[in-house]
């Protein structure tokens, strides 16, 4: 499926052959290769047709330029069913075209065909990139509070 | 939190240049557009430009223009120019042993709540607010063919 942005980016759900694309691309971002936890994600999100679970893969030119993952997540302390975005990345080279924007609206547009009309995501208050993305998508503060206590 | 009067109108000058960075507008145009005195605007206006977000341009037809980039300019940037984004805490009589902690505890839990105010305020950029505006003014607008309602929308 192809939509307009800066340039034509096609948008498909990942396959296995996607993982180092993807776990390359994580590891431009955050420094970290992280074999394992990507290789865990595939068994989940990849494999299985719609399950509530969605992984999506924006390529440009047939090459995997960035990703977006996604779960339905539901009756966490009396949460109803809710789409809840996990991962979202695009290659640095080519950020500010427009390409995470058709990425969340796809998946947006998806989540919807399956019945699901809220979508949520929890991300580090520091992490300003993203969190001005996701507002900038329509996103707010919604009604849960993230809580954490250190364990001594 | 209260969003002071000079954050709001910088916050109105900020919103209606950013909107367009290569229009110039005056202080009445937009201090009549947004009902507020032109007198208190126009002092807001001097300290956006001393702050480099807006640029005074000079000559026939002058007036303000953007200096920045709204896809970046966050409202926190512009709302700290006009007031402080730390919460206080009146203190009443002279600190005693028992008060201590608990003053120490609600420091905490003020900084607890201004972390998370300025993490929202340096999230949302002027073009995303711009964006959100425009769609709740699209959602207020009466049911309408599309074709009328994009004229309405259409600046005069």
């Amino acid at each position: 499926m192809s939509e307009r942005g800066a340039f034509p980016i096609n948008i498909r759900n990942a396959t296995a052959s996607d993982l180092d694309a993807v776990i390359r691309l994580d590891m431009d971002t955050t420094g970290t290769e992280k074999r394992a936890y990507w290789q865990e994600a595939f068994a989940r999100h990849v494999a299985p047709p719609y399950n509530g679970r969605l992984f999506l893969i924006a390529e440009k030119d047939g090459v995997a330029v960035g990703f977006i993952v996604a779960e339905t997540r539901a009756w966490e302390f009396g949460s109803p069913p809710c789409g809840w975005v996990f991962a979202l990345n695009v290659a640095t080279e080519l950020r500010e075209h427009g390409i995470a924007s058709v990425l969340f609206n796809q998946l947006c547009a998806r989540l919807r065909l399956a019945g699901v009309d809220t979508l949520r995501t929890m991300v580090a208050i520091t992490n300003k990139v993203n969190l001005s993305f996701f507002r900038s998508m329509g996103m707010t503060s919604g009604p849960y509070i993230e809580l954490e206590k250190r364990l001594e | 939190m209260k969003i002071q009067k000079g954050s709001l109108l910088a916050l109105y000058a900020a919103l209606e240049l950013g909107h367009d960075p290569e229009r110039q507008l005056s202080t009445a145009d937009i201090a009549e557009k947004y009902g507020v005195s032109s007198h208190h605007l126009a002092k807001v206006m001097r300290h956006l430009v001393r702050s480099g977000l807006i640029q005074a341009v000079r000559g026939v037809g002058g007036g303000y223009r953007f200096a920045g980039n709204p896809g970046r300019t966050t409202l926190l940037e512009v709302i700290r120019l006009f007031e402080p984004m730390e919460s206080t805490i009146e203190l009443t009589g002279t600190a005693s042993t028992a008060a201590a902690p608990v003053i120490a505890e609600l420091h905490s839990i003020a900084g607890e709540i201004d972390e998370l105010t300025q993490a929202i305020l340096d999230t949302i950029t002027l073009r995303t607010l711009l964006n959100a505006i425009e769609r709740r003014a699209s959602a207020a607008l009466p049911a309408a063919p599309r074709a009328s309602r994009d004229r309405q929308r259409r600046p005069g």
